[in-house]
């Protein structure tokens, strides 16, 4: 079985899309979006109907931060533009869409894999894992040998020894990394909506659930596209602007 | 986890164990058969799980099971099936029915040629597991076989490192990953990411073959194996004055403590070890005793305040120090190509500063064998070669050992060039191919020959101006018929 995994699609249908054709292409049978499905882009409401039409088919959804402040009253630590994009999102989503959202779990585990948005040891509070020190934090508080999670916005694979020695290793994309029943796994396929390491490309990674490798992929799509989909749909210009840069 | 004892007879997934042909510290092979399955012996590798304290044998033996399956060619054996820790632990592969050079260490030394031609071998082995982006990081004689159509073959993959796939080995904190006599300084300092690592083990691989002796002895404590940053070792000449200055150049310079001093990469020693006319010697190539204690004081000062660089991978090494195959047709004497050749020749040593030239010109003989050496003014052929390519290359100012002229005798020139380019390990053919001449379109072209069957990248090049000048005397040609 070939499970594709999305993280922050950030409601740019655009990026799904082909992150989605790839993945089926690809042969995916089975499809986990690991949160921040909405908040900044312009598709809150497309991308929300497209992630349930998956999960009816036997995928599997966490929410993120931003998916929780889509139905709740506007607060919180976020940024300005973050927080814009928000109130604009809440206007866009019919109930549907927000019953979908308020059903979703922070975590799922299955097989000796859990999926979370944030991190394992507090998945309400969205702490980011950035180091290796941060990924071992979160692989000692789940009983689960691998982790698959997003809300940092780059790709990331970090691995633990019984004994808890970590190390952080940055993924190339296209190689299938085979993830050893003998240790820890932490992946972080890295953003599809809203990529910040610099190369624009969306970001998606396939499972082979069987074997246990893991391939993370980069897929090219039409930025400026949806950068001029952002600036018409009245949401902050920098949001775009981002998207082009990959930053 | 640990069943009954495996012995002969023994079934494991299907395959049958026949044989233990192996046991070391760190697993046992056996030679299996498939009953049912079409095809000879395997040999299977099953780790030692008894030994729990120390977690090398199973580190090694995951980093192997990953690393394994994605290597191909003939230098490597083939891999064929893995079973994880989930029930019995083993790896299938080729069964290799051949000797390992550890055998050859009962009578030493061995004549400096063999040891050149052995080096070679075990050079264009490392370059293509280089080229393949895993540094093998154990290179010793018990690690090397050699195949009945000669080529050698490496084996276990357990110390090493593949620069795409996470390094499981970088996990282990305490204790240098490598063997004692052959790790080189930058393993025992931990850094695990230079393809030069096998060059050094190579060194020291050769160094033994050719006088004797180990160059570092064979060390056990820290303390032991941090002596070669500092302690240069004996000189094989001091050893044996009749040692060539050539083989010692080449043998102590794989064994320099920084890597930046050996080769830039395991083609580049390959192909000094084929050539020993052509390797530059140095001040190394004579020594005849050790450094003064002076400067190894300072080497040790020095040694101290070593930093890795991490973004050095194997594929980054290698594409730094190309080998750049220029195929020059000096009896067409356009001065026009020449100077198009040499200007993307010019381009590639630019863009890869660790390249190395090998021009190479191809004297045509008669399929008979029967040419007189000297043209009708009674030079010899060879050494008008030799001129003609070192005046190509002048203009290029290349230091001595970055550039080497070969002339070439054979029939066919394409099938000559492409020979001399897979023995080389190039990475690189530049060739350039003239206009549409009526000579060309009976005879064929070298330059597509080359395209067509070359195992690297070929780049054909033109000058343009002189092939307008062909189109306008082809159409006055034509308007004349």
């Amino acid at each position: 079985m070939l499970t594709a995994l999305y993280a922050d699609i950030h409601a740019n249908q655009e990026a799904l899309a082909a992150c989605l054709a790839r993945a089926d292409a690809l042969g995916a049978g089975r499809h986990v979006f690991l949160g921040d499905h909405v908040g900044y882009g312009p598709d809150p409401a497309e991308v929300l109907d497209t992630i349930a039409a998956r999960v009816e088919r036997g995928g599997i959804a966490v929410a993120g931060n931003h998916d929780r402040a889509a139905i709740e009253v506007p607060g919180g630590r976020m940024t300005d533009s973050a927080r814009l994009a928000i109130e604009w999102t809440q206007r866009q989503l019919e109930k549907r869409h927000r019953d979908f959202l308020d059903g979703m779990p922070l975590t799922v585990q299955e097989a000796g894999r859990l999926y979370v948005h944030a991190n394992a040891w507090a998945p309400e509070k969205w702490e980011y894992i950035t180091s290796a020190y941060d990924a071992a934090r979160s692989m000692r508080a789940t009983p689960c040998r691998w982790t698959f999670c997003g809300h940092v916005h780059t790709p990331g694979l970090y691995h633990m020894t019984e004994d808890g020695r970590t190390t952080a290793f940055a993924p190339a994309p296209g190689v299938r990394i085979p993830l050893s029943r003998r240790r820890r796994w932490l992946a972080i396929p890295g953003s599809v909506g809203q990529p910040r390491d610099g190369n624009p490309a969306a970001c998606v990674a396939l499972l082979e659930e069987n074997t246990l490798h893991l391939t993370f992929l980069r897929v090219p799509y039409d930025t400026e596209a949806a950068a001029r989909r952002i600036r018409a749909s009245g949401l902050p210009a920098e949001l775009g602007a981002r998207l082009v840069s990959g930053t | 986890m640990a069943g009954p004892p495996l012995k002969a007879g023994s079934m494991v997934d299907g395959y049958r164990l026949d044989e233990r042909i192996h046991r070391g510290s760190m697993a046992t092979i056996w030679r299996v058969t498939r009953p049912g399955a079409d095809g000879g012996p395997l040999a299977m590798k099953i780790p030692l799980l008894d030994e729990y304290e120390t977690p090398a044998p199973i580190i090694g033996f995951e980093v192997e099971s990953m690393i394994l399956p994605t290597l191909s060619g003939p230098h490597v054996p083939r891999f064929v099936a893995a079973a994880d820790f989930s029930s019995q632990p083993y790896l299938v592969m080729e069964f290799l029915d051949c000797p390992s050079l550890r055998a050859r260490l009962e009578r030493l030394p061995i004549e400096p040629a063999e040891v050149a031609a052995i080096g070679a071998r075990v050079a264009t082995a490392l370059h293509d597991v280089h080229r393949q982006g895993v540094i093998h990081h154990d290179v010793k004689p018990s690690n090397v076989m050699f195949r009945p159509s000669g080529e050698a073959v490496l084996i276990d993959f357990g110390l090493a490192r593949h620069d795409r796939l996470p390094d499981l080995h970088a996990e282990e904190l305490r204790v240098p990953v490598g063997t004692g006599p052959y790790i080189s300084p930058e393993q025992i300092r931990r850094t695990r990411n230079d393809p030069r690592s096998d060059l050094f083990g190579l060194g020291v691989v050769l160094y033994h073959l050719s006088t004797g002796k180990r160059p570092f002895g064979n060390p056990t404590t820290l303390h032991g194996l941090r002596r070669r940053f500092y302690r240069d070792p004996v000189p094989p000449r001091s050893l044996d004055p009749a040692y060539p200055p050539w083989l010692q150049e080449i043998v102590l310079r794989c064994l320099e403590v920084d890597p930046a001093g050996r080769y830039e990469t395991a083609a580049q020693l390959a192909f000094e070890l084929q050539h020993p006319d052509g390797v530059r010697r140095t001040a190394r190539a004579e020594r005849t005793s050790r450094d003064s204690l002076w400067t190894v004081g300072r080497r040790y000062l020095r040694s101290l305040g070593v930093e890795p660089d991490l973004r050095q991978s194997a594929a980054r090494q290698l594409s730094r120090a190309p080998i750049v195959v220029v195929a020059i047709d000096l009896a067409q004497d356009s001065e026009a190509l020449n100077d198009a050749l040499r200007h993307a020749a010019r381009r590639i040593l630019e863009a890869a500063t660790g390249a190395r030239l090998a021009c190479v010109t191809v004297l045509k003989t008669s399929i008979f064998g029967m040419d007189d050496p000297v043209d009708e003014e009674g030079r010899n052929r060879h050494v008008q070669g030799l001129i003609g390519l070192e005046h190509w290359a002048r203009p290029l100012r290349l230091p001595q050992g970055r550039v080497t002229y070969h002339v070439l005798e054979a029939p066919d020139p394409g099938s000559a060039i492409l020979d001399f380019a897979n023995a080389s390990n190039s990475d690189q053919i530049l060739i350039g191919s003239r206009g549409s001449s009526t000579l060309r379109r009976y005879l064929g072209s070298v330059s597509s020959q080359v395209v067509a069957s070359s195992e690297c990248t070929v780049t054909v090049v033109k000058a343009r101006t002189e092939i307008a000048a062909d189109r306008t005397t082809a159409k006055k040609d034509a308007s004349g018929s």
